[in-house]
Parts: C-alpha cells; sequence; structure tokens
C-alpha cells in the first residue's frame, strides 16, 4: 500500500464539525460505551467467493484481542465498558480489507468522537468502518488463449523450431558463400557456449 | 546444424522459463484441498441445549471450554454455525428464547447476547452492570409469555435483570447490594411468575427473596440461621425443598419452606454412608426430589420424601454421570444416568419418580481411550409408535463428544483437538520391497488418459463434466494419504498433546486420525490425580542405527496444577501408539532440555531442570552417563523468571548430594544472573532460536562481491522488556510513560550483545528468532500502528578472512574455534516496518537444508496465516537502491510491509482461535510443512522459493510428449529435407 501520509483539512474540519454523540456515550459503569457500524458497499462481493450479506462471520476487535464482538444484522457493534484513552479498532471480515481504527475516547468531554484510519490516517466524522478493498485469496487462470498456448515454453520451443526448420535453410540459401564460411570459422572458435556461462543472474527469479 | 541451433534455442527458452517465474506464492482455487487440509472443531462441551421440537432440522446449541457457541447437527454432528468469543468472554450460560434466539451470557455476566438460531447471526447485544462481583444465572422463563415474548432472567454483578429476549431491553433490575449475599441459584417454579433469589449471606445466613417475575417487585423475604456454616452449592429438589452441606461436609441441610418459615433438617452423612470417609459434594442436578452425593469415590443417589426425611436409592461406586431432568410429559421427568463397568458404559433412563422403573437400559461398548464420561445432556424423541425414545449426548475426558442412541453411537466429534498443546513430528514406517501398501498402479492407458484430461484442463478446453473429473481425481489419489514414507518427506505423523492429556497422531495428507492414546487411562487413575500434559518431545528418531525400532515420543507431564508437583514421564511408540513405558518421577521437572546427544539406540539424551535446579539425566542408562560425562562441562542453561525480572545462567556442578545415592542427578552452580530494574522494565517476551534449525552457510554475500559472516550462536536469548505501566492493554498509557527494551544476551556468558530502545511502544511482542536475526511485532503508540522490527547480526571478527591469499597461506582463521567465551566482535543491522494487524502468533519456514529462502509465517487476529518474505525484512533496504543491490533481490524501502491477498497460507479459510504455527522441513529442499493449529487445525504446504527441485503438481506430462514427439519429426523432417536439398546440390 502506497499511503502518503497526509491530513486532509476539508475532511478535518468536516469530522469536527460532523462528530456526533451517536459513537460514544458514557454508560452506567465506570467506562464508556463505543459504538459504530461496518458497511460493506453492495456491489463489492459480488464476484469471486466472498459471500455478500455474510455478516454474522464478522468480528470487531478491540485493542487487539481485548474485546471482541460481533454484528447485528444491520451492521451495527458496540463495546461496552470502554476506559478513557485511545482505542484500536480492527474488523476481521474473510474477502475483505480493513483498515484499523484509531479511536479517542475524552473523559474531559464524553461524546466527542475522535476517529481515524490508521493506515491512510484518515479522519472519520462518524464511525462507520468500510472496507478499502476486497481481498482476492486464489490467482485467477487465465482464460484458454492460442496466445498462452503460443507464450508457453512449449509452444515458443515448438514456434522457434518451426522458424529453425523453415526460415533457416533459406537464411541460408540467401547467404553469401564467402560470408558463410567466416560464421562457420567464428563459431568454430567460440564453440558452444557453456551452460554454466550463461546461469548467474539467470537463475535468480 | 539445425539440431545444434535447436539444442541452443532449447537453452535459451529454458532459460527463460525459469526467469519468468512469477515470483508471488499463490494458489488456483481449484488447488484448495489438494496440498493442504482444514478442520474446525468446538471443544469441550460444558453445556448443552437441544432444539428438536420443530419438524426441520434438528440441532443442538452447545458451549464450550474453548468459549465457541455452536449449533450442531443433531443427525451427523456437523457443525451448522459456530463463533468463537474472546479468550476473557468466558461463557457462563447457554439457553434459547421464543424458539429461535441462543441466549448467551458471558464475560463474567456482564454481556448478554441473542443469536438467530437456524444461521448464527447475532440479533441483540445488551450490557449488564452491576454493583459487585458474583456468581453469574442465567434462567430464561419460557412459560411466561408476555405478548409472546420469553422474559431472560439473569442475575450477575449482585444483580437481578429481566431482559427482554425479543430485543435485549432491561424490562426491570433489582439489586441485591444491600447485604453481603451471595447468591446461589435463581429458581422458577414452574407455571408461576414468580422468582425466587436464594442465596448465603455472612456464610451462615440463608436467604430467599420471592420475586414477581412481571415487574421485579419485591413480594416476600424470609431468612433462617444456621450456626455450622454452608459450603458450597444448594441444589434444589423440589418447589419447596433445597439441600446443602453444612461447612465440614459433613453434614446434610435439608431447607424447606412453607408458609413463609424457613426450617432446617439435619441428616449426618454418616447416617446415610455407614462411615462417613471424606467430606461430601453435592453433584448438581435439577432433578425434582433426587439429588446426588459423592463421598470419595461412591455416589449415592437420596430421594427427599417430605419433611426433610432422606431415602438412600443406590449406593454405588463405579464412575457415574448424571444428566439434568428432562420433562417427558405433563409432570413427569427423567434423567438419564451413565455408568462405568469395565470397556462399557451402561446407560439407564429413569423416570423421576420411580427409581427402579428405568425407561431405558442400554450397553454400550465404549472405546478406553476416551477416559471417563464426564458430562450427559438427554433428549427425547417420539417413535412411529407414539413411544418415547431418548437421545444422550456424552462429553468424555478426552473431550469428544458423541451421541447416543438405540444402543450405538450414531456421531463422535474429537473436540480434544482444539486444544492442542504441544506438536512433533514422526516419519512413517519406510515401505517394505513385496508388502506394497499402494494400489496397483492403474495401467497405461489409465495413465494417459488422466493426463489428457489434465491436459484439456490447462488448456481451458474441458467440459464442465472433465473439470469435475480432474478435480476428483486429484483430491482421491491414494497417494498423499498412504501410510509409508514417501521420497518428498511430505508424509509425516503429526503428533499433537492435547488439553485432556490424549495424544493424537494425524497423517499429515488428509489430516485422519492414525491412533490416539489417552495419558491417563481408567486402569491407573490412582497414580496421578490431575495430570496436566506439559511437552512432547522426539525420544527415539532411529536413523542410522537401531532400525528396527519404532520411533517414540516422551511425553512429560505433571501430576497437578502447581509448578512443583511431582513430573511424570511416558514414552510413546509413534507407529502403534501404544505407551512404552512410564515413569513417575520423584521430582518436579520447570524445564526440559533435549541434548544434541543420541546413545546407541538412538535414545536422546534429555535433562530434566526441576524446581530446586538439580538436573536429572534420562534415559536413566550407564551409557548416557558415560555420554553426558564426556560433555559435563559444555552445558549451559538459563531459566526466566518473569516476575521478578531476572534471567540465570546455569552450568552443572557435581553429582547430587543427597541422602538417596542418584548418579543421574546433578547439583548446578549459578553463572550468571541479569536482573532487570523492576520500577522501569518487566520482561513481556523472550525467543530463542529452535533447536533443530538448520543453517546452510555463514556467509552471506552482499552486493558488491563483499562477504559478510552471519553470527550463529545456539545461546542467543531475545528478551523484550516493556515500562510495567506499558505492560497492559493498548489504550491505558501514553506514549511518553512507555517503551520497549529489545535485547540480544547470550546464555552461556550472560553478556548482552545488542540492547535497542522504542520509545513510545508497547507490547504485546511476538518474536521469532532464526539464524542470524529476529523479528518482532510491537505496538507503537506515538503513530498508533502495528510495527515490526527486524534485528540481524553480523560476526565482524570474520570479516578480514575474506583475502583470497590468506586462505592460500593458511592465515585465516576460519579453523578457530568459536566460543562463546571469546569477546565476540559483533555487529547488528536493525530496520522497523508498519504493519497492519494485530498478531496472534509468529513463525518462520524452515527446511531440510536451509538453503531456500525464509518466509515469515504471521497468524493475524482474524485468524488468518499471512507469509511474507524474508526480503520484505532486510536491514539493508533502502529508499533508492544501486543497480547491484537490486539485482541482489533488495526490495526498495516502503514505510509499511505489504499485505499480499493471494499469499495468504490459509487462503479464504480462517484457523479459528488461532495459538500457534509449527513448520516441519520435508526431504525436499525447497519445501516446508506448515501447521497451524487453534480451535481448528490447518495444513499445508508452502514452497518459499517456489518448487524448483520439482516439478509442480500440475505439471502436463502429456504436452511434454507431445512436444517431444513434435521435435523428433522436425528433426526427421529436417533431415530428410537437408537429405534431399545436398542430393539436389550433388545432382547440380
Amino acid at each position: 500500500m502506497a499511503s502518503i501520509p497526509r491530513f486532509e483539512p476539508v475532511t478535518l474540519l468536516l469530522f469536527v464539525l460532523l462528530s456526533t454523540a451517536l459513537t460514544i456515550s458514557s454508560g452506567s459503569g465506570d467506562g464508556f460505551t463505543i459504538n459504530g457500524r461496518v458497511r460493506i458497499p453492495q456491489g463489492l462481493g459480488t464476484k469471486g467467493f466472498a459471500l455478500p450479506g455474510k455478516i454474522s462471520n464478522v468480528k470487531v476487535i478491540l485493542n487487539g484481542g481485548q474485546n471482541v464482538t460481533f454484528l447485528r444484522p444491520d451492521g451495527y457493534f458496540s463495546f461496552h465498558n470502554v476506559p478513557a484513552g485511545t482505542h484500536l479498532i480492527e474488523v476481521a471480515a474473510i474477502g475483505y480489507f480493513f483498515s484499523p481504527v484509531r479511536v479517542d475516547v475524552s473523559a474531559r468531554n464524553p461524546g466527542k468522537v475522535q476517529a481515524a484510519l490508521t493506515e491512510n490516517r484518515r479522519g472519520l466524522s462518524e464511525l462507520v468502518l468500510e472496507p478499502l478493498r476486497e481481498e482476492q485469496y486464489y490467482e485467477i487462470r487465465e482464460p484458454f488463449s492460442i496466445m498462452s498456448v503460443v507464450k508457453s515454453p512449449m509452444g515458443l520451443m515448438v514456434g522457434f523450431m518451426l522458424v529453425v526448420v523453415f526460415l533457416m535453410p533459406k537464411l541460408v540459401e540467401n547467404m553469401d558463400p564467402e560470408e558463410m564460411r567466416r560464421a562457420q570459422e567464428e563459431m568454430r572458435n567460440q564453440g558452444v557456449p557453456s551452460l554454466a556461462s550463461l546461469l548467474p543472474g539467470g537463475g535468480r527469479s | 546444424m539445425a539440431i545444434a541451433m535447436a539444442i541452443r534455442s532449447f537453452l535459451f527458452l529454458l532459460l527463460l522459463f525459469f526467469s519468468s517465474l512469477n515470483p508471488i506464492l499463490s494458489l488456483y482455487e481449484d488447488q484448495v484441498g489438494l496440498m493442504d487440509w482444514h478442520q474446525q472443531f468446538i471443544g469441550k462441551v460444558k453445556q448443552a441445549v437441544f432444539h428438536t421440537q420443530k419438524t426441520g432440522r434438528k440441532r443442538v446449541v452447545v458451549s464450550t471450554e474453548e468459549n465457541v457457541i455452536a449449533s450442531l447437527d443433531l443427525r451427523h454432528g456437523e457443525i451448522f454455525w459456530r463463533h468463537v468469543l474472546a479468550t476473557n468472554d468466558v461463557i457462563d450460560g447457554i439457553d434459547i428464547a421464543i424458539g429461535k434466539y441462543v441466549i448467551t451470557l458471558s464475560s463474567g455476566g456482564s454481556i448478554l447476547r441473542a443469536w438467530n438460531l437456524p444461521d448464527g447471526q447475532m440479533v441483540w447485544e445488551s450490557s449488564l452492570q452491576g454493583p459487585k462481583h458474583s456468581k453469574s444465572l442465567l434462567l430464561v422463563l419460557t412459560n411466561l409469555k408476555v405478548d409472546k415474548d420469553n422474559v431472560v432472567i439473569v442475575f450477575t454483578n449482585g444483580r437481578l435483570h429481566a431482559v427482554s429476549s425479543i430485543d435485549g431491553e432491561v424490562l426491570w433490575k433489582k439489586d441485591f447490594e444491600a447485604e453481603s449475599l451471595d447468591v446461589q441459584q435463581v429458581i422458577q417454579p414452574p407455571g408461576s411468575d414468580l422468582v425466587y433469589v436464594v442465596g448465603f449471606a455472612a456464610s451462615s445466613q440463608f436467604e430467599m427473596y420471592q420475586i414477581n417475575a412481571r415487574n421485579g417487585e419485591l413480594l416476600k423475604h424470609e431468612s433462617a440461621a444456621f450456626s455450622g456454616g454452608f459450603l458450597g452449592e444448594v441444589s434444589l429438589v423440589s418447589s419447596e425443598t433445597l439441600v446443602a452441606l453444612d461447612s465440614t461436609g459433613s453434614i446434610l441441610l435439608t431447607i424447606s419452606s412453607h408458609n413463609g418459615k424457613i426450617s432446617f433438617q439435619q441428616t449426618p452423612i454418616s447416617n446415610l454412608v455407614g462411615d462417613s470417609l471424606g467430606p461430601a459434594v453435592i453433584t448438581p442436578s435439577s432433578v425434582t426430589g433426587i439429588f446426588s452425593l459423592k463421598v470419595n469415590a461412591i455416589t449415592i443417589f437420596i430421594r427427599v420424601i417430605g419433611e426433610g426425611k432422606l431415602e438412600v436409592l443406590e449406593k454405588t461406586n463405579l464412575k457415574t454421570a448424571v444428566s439434568d431432568a428432562l420433562s417427558i410429559s405433563e409432570g413427569k421427568q427423567a434423567f438419564a444416568l451413565i455408568q462405568h463397568a469395565g470397556s462399557e458404559i451402561h446407560l439407564t433412563v429413569k423416570p423421576a419418580d420411580d427409581w427402579d422403573g428405568n425407561l431405558l437400559k442400554e450397553s454400550i461398548k465404549m472405546d478406553r481411550q476416551r477416559g471417563l464420561v464426564h458430562k450427559v445432556f438427554i433428549n427425547n424423541y417420539i417413535r412411529t409408535d407414539r413411544s418415547y425414545g431418548f437421545r444422550v449426548l456424552i462429553v468424555m475426558e478426552d473431550h469428544s463428544l458423541l451421541l447416543l442412541q438405540q444402543g450405538e453411537i450414531v456421531w463422535s466429534r474429537e473436540d480434544g483437538l482444539a486444544s492442542i498443546i504441544d506438536v512433533t513430528t514422526s516419519e512413517l514406517p519406510v515401505e517394505k520391497d513385496g508388502v506394497s501398501v499402494a494400489k496397483v498402479e492403474h495401467n497405461l492407458f489409465e495413465w494417459l488418459k488422466g493426463h489428457m484430461l489434465k491436459l484439456k484442463g490447462t488448456l481451458m478446453l474441458a467440459s464442465p463434466e472433465d473439470m469435475a473429473a480432474i478435480q476428483s481425481m486429484r483430491l482421491k489419489s491414494s497417494e498423499k494419504s498412504k501410510m509409508t514414507r514417501d521420497h518428498n518427506g511430505f508424509r509425516k505423523l503429526l503428533i499433537v498433546l492435547t488439553r485432556a492429556g490424549k495424544l493424537f497422531a494425524l497423517h499429515t495428507g488428509d489430516g485422519r486420525i492414525v491412533w490416539s492414546h489417552l495419558l491417563q487411562s481408567l486402569h491407573k487413575p490412582q497414580a496421578c490425580q490431575h495430570l496436566i500434559g506439559l511437552n512432547l518431545y522426539q525420544w527415539q528418531v532411529p536413523h542410522h542405527h537401531a532400525m528396527d525400532e519404532n520411533p517414540s515420543v516422551l511425553v512429560v507431564g505433571r501430576c497437578g496444577p502447581s509448578l512443583d508437583a511431582p513430573g511424570v514421564l511416558s514414552f510413546v511408540d509413534t507407529y502403534t501408539g501404544k505407551e512404552l513405558s512410564s515413569l513417575s518421577l520423584a521430582h518436579s521437572v520447570a524445564q526440559v532440555i533435549p541434548l544434541p546427544y543420541t546413545d546407541s539406540t538412538e535414545q536422546r539424551l534429555h535433562l530434566l531442570i526441576d524446581a530446586d535446579q538439580h538436573a536429572h539425566l534420562y534415559p536413566k542408562t550407564p551409557e548416557a552417563i558415560g555420554i553426558f560425562q564426556r560433555e559435563f562441562s559444555n552445558i549451559y542453561w538459563y531459566s526466566v523468571e518473569d516476575d521478578n525480572g531476572i534471567i540465570k545462567g546455569y552450568a552443572l556442578k557435581s553429582k547430587c548430594t543427597s541422602e538417596v545415592a542418584d548418579e543421574f542427578c546433578f547439583d548446578s552452580r549459578e553463572l550468571w544472573s541479569v536482573v532487570f530494574p523492576s520500577e522501569s522494565e518487566k520482561i513481556i517476551a523472550t525467543v530463542t532460536r529452535k533447536l533443530n534449525e538448520v543453517v546452510h552457510t555463514q556467509a552471506k554475500v552482499i552486493a558488491d562481491q563483499d562477504v559478510m559472516y552471519k553470527y550463529l550462536s545456539r545461546n542467543l536469548l531475545f528478551v523484550a522488556t516493556a515500562a510495567p505501566k506499558a505492560s497492559g492493554e493498548i489504550g491505558s498509557v501514553t506514549p511518553e510513560e512507555s517503551w520497549l527494551v529489545a535485547y540480544l544476551i547470550d546464555t552461556v556468558t550472560g553478556r548482552i550483545l545488542h540492547r535497542v530502545t522504542h520509545h513510545g511502544s508497547q507490547g504485546p511482542v511476538h518474536a521469532v528468532f532464526s539464524e542470524n536475526w529476529v523479528v518482532y511485532h510491537y505496538f507503537n503508540l506515538r503513530a498508533h500502528r502495528y510495527e515490526m522490527s527486524v534485528i540481524e547480526i553480523y560476526d565482524q571478527s570474520r570479516a578480514d578472512d575474506k583475502d583470497v591469499w590468506k586462505l592460500v597461506l593458511g592465515k585465516h582463521n576460519l579453523t578457530s574455534p568459536i566460543s562463546s567465551y571469546s569477546r565476540p566482535e559483533v555487529i547488528t543491522k536493525s530496520q522497523s516496518y508498519f504493519f497492519t494487524h494485530s498478531l496472534k502468533s509468529i513463525a518462520v519456514t524452515s527446511t531440510a537444508k536451509g538453503i531456500t529462502s525464509k518466509q515469515l509465517l504471521i497468524g493475524t487476529i482474524g485468524d488468518q496465516v499471512l507469509a511474507l518474505d524474508k526480503r520484505f525484512l532486510d536491514p539493508r533496504r533502502s529508499v533508492n537502491p544501486t543497480q547491484a543491490e537490486k539485482e541482489e533481490g533488495i526490495i526498495p524501502l516502503t514505510d509499511s510491509l505489504p499485505i499480499i491477498p493471494q499469499s495468504y497460507v490459509t487462503h479464504a479459510l480462517r484457523v479459528e482461535g488461532l495459538q500457534g504455527i509449527v513448520t516441519v522441513p520435508a526431504k525436499l529442499e525447497s519445501t516446508t510443512l506448515v501447521f497451524a493449529h487453534g480451535v481448528d487445525l490447518f495444513f499445508t504446504q508452502l514452497a518459499p522459493s517456489r518448487t524448483y527441485d520439482s516439478l509442480t503438481e500440475d505439471f502436463s506430462y502429456a504436452l511434454l510428449l507431445i512436444t517431444i514427439v513434435a521435435l523428433v519429426a522436425a528433426i526427421f523432417v529436417t533431415w530428410i529435407l537437408s537429405e534431399r536439398k545436398e542430393l539436389q546440390e550433388k545432382w547440380r
């Protein structure tokens, strides 16, 4: 991920203005409650294996496993009894890549939201988490085409053979006998290049 | 000439072919299941609720000790859905409300959740708070219907809540904080809308509250004092009678309440049993009128016949398990009873009101390796002839789950595998000539047909039926699950030790259980009451000598939970799963050190360190002592005391000076100690290199034909310490007051070779040590992101060995011995990168010769395993690498590590509750075997630098054949053409 750390002033302004009491509310106990929502946009997840709407297997994780919660049918989640401080929320969903979110729970002014994606430092006006991208776990098999056969090593080999068989005699034919003799001489001097001299540099993938 | 050209072109193409390999390691979707397998488990069942009333799918909802809540198919035992809760979110109770929601109470009673029964979707979640910590109890009032709603009564943290089961709204709550009340039970008499809360106050006061379940109004409060005090649980016998034990456990109290009066009846247990053998325990049960007592090994069933009169129904010394009551018809209850008798278990279903009127009596043969029955859950069904049938779900000592019906085991689940504590591997037997286990290779035609199909597949010409045929052909290939050793070393046995103290051997080909062995079997329970399995070691690996012996593993266990409890050793044959011998030790086991020496039968010498730092040598043979004496001065070890922040190094001193002569026991002496200042540093992680790791070369050739020498020492220890404040959770400290210090310590001398401080960072630290590098993962509070750092350590004393002339003239120091005592001239290089995810585990691939490049295997918080090339964690990465460095394969520096979805080893699967990742080298250098375990198991083969030494699975032999035929034909054609041409030349 080529992420360029930047703060967009517009976003920052927005998120100060739009911060609502929805996200964090002080609970009855000693801590606060963080409410949020995971939204997987329609359209994503329609191709490939990822099952759209299968949100029952999505987990929301606070501080690397301190608390784990699940999504309600509407995508909302909440963490109860969270102390004031800066926290990290991660979403684990097969098929999607979510950026962890930094959430500040302030003891002084409860109800104030401060959330930002840690991957690209984008501020969030409300705690709605969306996947950054879909994850495709499998290579996709290229559909059959003549080019893929021709391009495959075997195909190239056969192709080269054909060239040698049908074009080389023609080339030799057109060659000047003088030049031909010189080329043969040269080749004799050089010898067939050994495999070893070809290997270094080529063996590394 | 044409042929010479062809050869040249062939070579050229071959090179082109190898150099054009795609560096990303990945999998096609149709390759899933070829090399890998995935098994899902749930763990030891704590509680089970049946859901069989509806005509639809019959299911049972279970909660387990691995914090799993799952819905199982009652017909086959398969998982419909499953959720793994966080490790600190322990499930206290489950139940089903309004026929479609599973209600779970967890986290010490503070979280109440409802799950949709058909698909496992969470419906609502409520947080329940209370004034003080207490027992948490869950009760669903199914017969109290308020607008088609069931009321869920939860007692938690000293407060009684009534919660609506439709949306999780709290209807009313009532505090019990006034008194020092210890609530034991919440009872709802059937058919009423009253709830009784029963408990003890100040340990000798019995309290009873009557509450209206509709509005939480306190209707009545009664209390009575009993001078003897109470012990443990109360058991409800009928709606107005309870039984409890006094504080000595020798007197049985019958508590009955009549019209607001509480009365006690005392019955000494010795009256019931004859002679009292010790304190009794009431087994919790819910059968009306009957309760059971356990006195030592004797189980007594007692009926209460009104007014506190007791009648002993049965006394038995057989191992017994009782289920809860099941109401079968109006006012009738039944319960199941299981008793062990030899290799059989006897299942009886009795009605609650008639002890001798058995509804069902069956005997089922039970595998001894499953141990005792721990829990029984009963359910009934109506047979076709309108009579009642019973099915019983039982949980065994080895954590397996079985369904019994009509005298048979309908299905069983090996859920012990959800809690693996240690893993080792064993080779399979060598295939003997003549006794081929394999099927006779199908004939040539079949073989060609298979390859033609494959060819069609690769050319994408195959029809869907063909594709299906190919897939099934690949999956059922008998090769991979054969019970013999293979040439590539892919087939092995994974020997795993579970928390239940059971050993399993899993075949790496398909993950099936080859054998299993319960360490504490029925026949000798007296030797060790609470055996805890600790570790597994390879004891005997016949290699060059003793080839006719089977390999064996050493299981180290402990009798009881305390650290100085005596140890137990068990030696198990890995081919058959039979216990060869077992030893009950006189000393404790604090540490086990496998020594790098073997005796003439290839038994590995092991040194067991006890809690008093005495070393005990095993096997106890004179030969072992002989080998050991030779290496006496070369044996060092260390111990880490996390609590005190001390690391100590030890060496052997002399034979033990105890009254009992023991020539296998040795005293130790402390060589060094590193004390971390307790006010600023706390040890949070230590890691060393794997003992059996193979390193190919010490030299590392870098870009400008220069050589660096890796500092390879087996005695390096990586230690991470954190500020005491910062050893808690993320979010509890500010960056200013947290720091993390990483050390590299030589464990022979105690010398600190390297120390680095990460300011503003905190744990948890996950680290892996291999060759000359260590990679560790921690949290950076300033950036609020996870980071991974790499430290590489190089030996400088060899830096001047590069001169060829010195080598020729013999002035080099390559042959000088390496000693930890010589002061090492080392340099370290390190670099840090951001990493997105939290970690659960980290490991590194290991191959047979250590030539193949390494990959880190990262177990993420989402229970996936990510393979990350070690080249991404190379301290020599820079933003603009030079041309030479690029050729060497150095990747330009980026601030964060890439996460390529195709390099998830677990592809689209999850290894729920991931605990550990184990890598084992195959014989084939390019390949490593990866086993990830948690609640689920996952196994795969991995080739970190691609399979450069073998053909891939989808290599098409048919295409190769066709190409060869074409080439031969072409050669002939050219030959004929050239002949003809020559002839023409000659005629001219």
